[in-house]
């Protein structure tokens, strides 16, 4: 068997045995779906008022505003709490049992980011038929959709390479919160819920710096049909989903050397 | 009593990961949200200029969510290691377990008020109650705390499981974010602002951010307290109910 082959071998079976997982435990196909659901709800609905302020100036309004940050978490999110799962297999020996039998141990992490892509998956369709229902208006061309589905994949990457890195350097469910911390912190200190322009203070010094308020921005743009940032948000996503896997594939190999 | 609300007490605060989310969590959600929106200051119809002010009663009402959690959680591990086993074999009586337990969450909720007040005054918020606003901020923050850590106490006699009750809180946060946490009612629209009308969070967050934006008005502060009872009445009586099962002799 050749390395590429066995590559896809172990991916594939991975990735089928955690998406059959995770579709049939309504413990973990549920708040996947539901959370984004809610945040969209609580954000597009509890906080409709900021778009009468006289400085937003975002053409398709306000849900569309807040489904462009729903869209960037739940992609994000999607790849974090996938690595929760690899981090259970690891504290319970199943990883251990699927790094004997492998043939390219690289496929163990890279079948977990296949499930990931495929929760978000999951998990956008359902926002999305929900917030088109309630009247989201999506004024982009079928370019800039795909554009935008391409952006969100690289999130999905970004956010599952951080937190497996980390399931993979601790093997255990208690570093969740080194996991979820820096990205909450990194998805929320962007312009979640005004445009840039409207942050004040230190939140906006650190939101100009923060890598979330180019992807934000970018699938703001993409979805109202005017494309902001698109370019270094692309760039900026494809260097930290690489440099993110480059993480996952180090700690790969602590994991490994610690058996 | 006491030893049992002592117990309850130095059980939370010496712990990182329940001290944690029940004083910082809050704490990070609070200077997010009030640098993030402090643009809706500008919107027609907003109770005061500094957003920082209005939001920080949400901290309070969610330190007493934590308050539910981290009491259900210590209490089903003592279930499950069998220490409350031991300790229903002893001449204890249940009023005074039950007691002792809801006294050492009032505690840890006077402490993690205490923690916001000093939040708030370092940060800027203005409290217009002064220092009798700051007492009773610190006096619903503790019977906050005791009426959902009754829930919490409530769940864990039911569930027997500290992670079934860590489970709860999901459900409790999402009933925090549909209400007037983010901005008051008079500017929530449609459908939210029905269900933050019905959504008891609402009344219980405006209780407690009246004592920052005007003192002592009758109105909210009646509100919070109903809300506050309820919890007792409910959650106190499930607590009450299940635990007279759990140590029914024989």
């Amino acid at each position: 068997m050749s390395a590429p082959a066995g590559l896809w071998t172990v991916t594939r079976a991975v990735a089928r045995r955690n998406l059959g997982s995770y579709l049939r435990r309504p413990e973990l196909l549920l708040p996947s779906l539901l959370f984004p659901l809610v945040f969209f709800a609580s954000f597009a609905g509890g906080l409709s008022a900021l778009g009468h302020l006289p400085a937003f100036h975002y053409a398709p309004g306000y849900t569309t505003f807040q489904y462009g940050f729903i869209l960037c978490q739940t992609a994000l999110f999607s790849g974090l709490f996938t690595a929760f799962s690899l981090a259970y297999d690891l504290e319970t020996g199943f990883a251990r049992r699927l790094f004997l039998a492998s043939a390219n141990r690289t496929g163990i992490p890279l079948g977990y980011a296949a499930v990931a892509v495929a929760r978000a998956i999951l998990a956008i369709a359902v926002v999305t038929a929900v917030a088109l229902a309630v009247g989201m208006r999506v004024e982009g061309t079928p370019g800039q959709l795909v554009l935008l589905c391409v952006l969100g994949l690289l999130l999905v990457l970004i956010g599952y390479g951080w937190a497996a890195g980390i399931a993979l350097r601790f093997r255990t469910v208690q570093a969740g919160p080194a996991m979820q911390t820096p990205v909450f912190l990194a998805v929320f200190l962007a312009p979640a819920y005004v445009p840039l322009q409207l942050l004040r203070g230190w939140i906006h010094s650190v939101a100009n710096f923060n890598p979330v308020t180019y992807y934000l921005e970018a699938t703001r743009g993409l979805l109202s049909g005017h494309p902001e940032e698109l370019l270094a948000a692309l760039l900026l996503a494809a260097a930290l989903a690489a440099a993110f896997w480059g993480w996952t594939q180090f700690n790969l190999k602590a994991a490994e050397a610690a058996g | 009593m006491l030893t049992i609300a002592l117990r309850a007490f130095l059980k939370t605060v010496r712990q990182p990961f329940q001290l944690f989310p029940l004083i910082f969590f809050p704490a990070i959600l609070l200077a997010i949200n009030a640098s993030g929106l402090t643009a809706a200051t500008e919107l027609r119809g907003f109770p005061t200029h500094s957003y920082l002010t209005f939001a920080i009663a949400v901290a309070y009402v969610q330190g007493a969510l934590f308050a539910l959690v981290n009491a259900g959680t210590n209490l089903a591990e003592d279930i499950e290691s069998g220490f409350f086993t031991r300790l229903a074999l002893t001449p204890l009586s249940r009023a005074a377990l039950l007691g002792g337990l809801l006294i050492g969450i009032a505690a840890v909720g006077v402490l993690q008020s205490l923690v916001y007040l000093l939040i708030g005054a370092v940060a800027g918020a203005h409290l217009h109650g002064g220092l009798p606003g700051a007492f009773l901020l610190l006096g619903l923050g503790a019977f906050a705390s005791a009426g959902f850590g009754a829930g919490g106490i409530a769940a864990a006699l039911l569930l027997r499981s500290g992670e079934a009750v860590q489970g709860l809180f999901p459900l409790f946060f999402v009933l925090l974010i549909l209400s007037s946490a983010n901005l008051p009612r008079n500017l929530l629209h449609g459908w939210f602002h029905t269900v933050a009308t019905y959504n008891p969070f609402s009344y219980l967050i405006e209780g407690f951010r009246a004592v920052y934006l005007s003192g002592f008005p009758a109105g909210p502060l009646l509100g919070a307290v109903a809300v506050i009872a309820g919890t007792w009445l409910l959650f106190g009586s499930a607590a009450v109910a299940l635990l007279w099962r759990s140590l029914r002799p024989g």
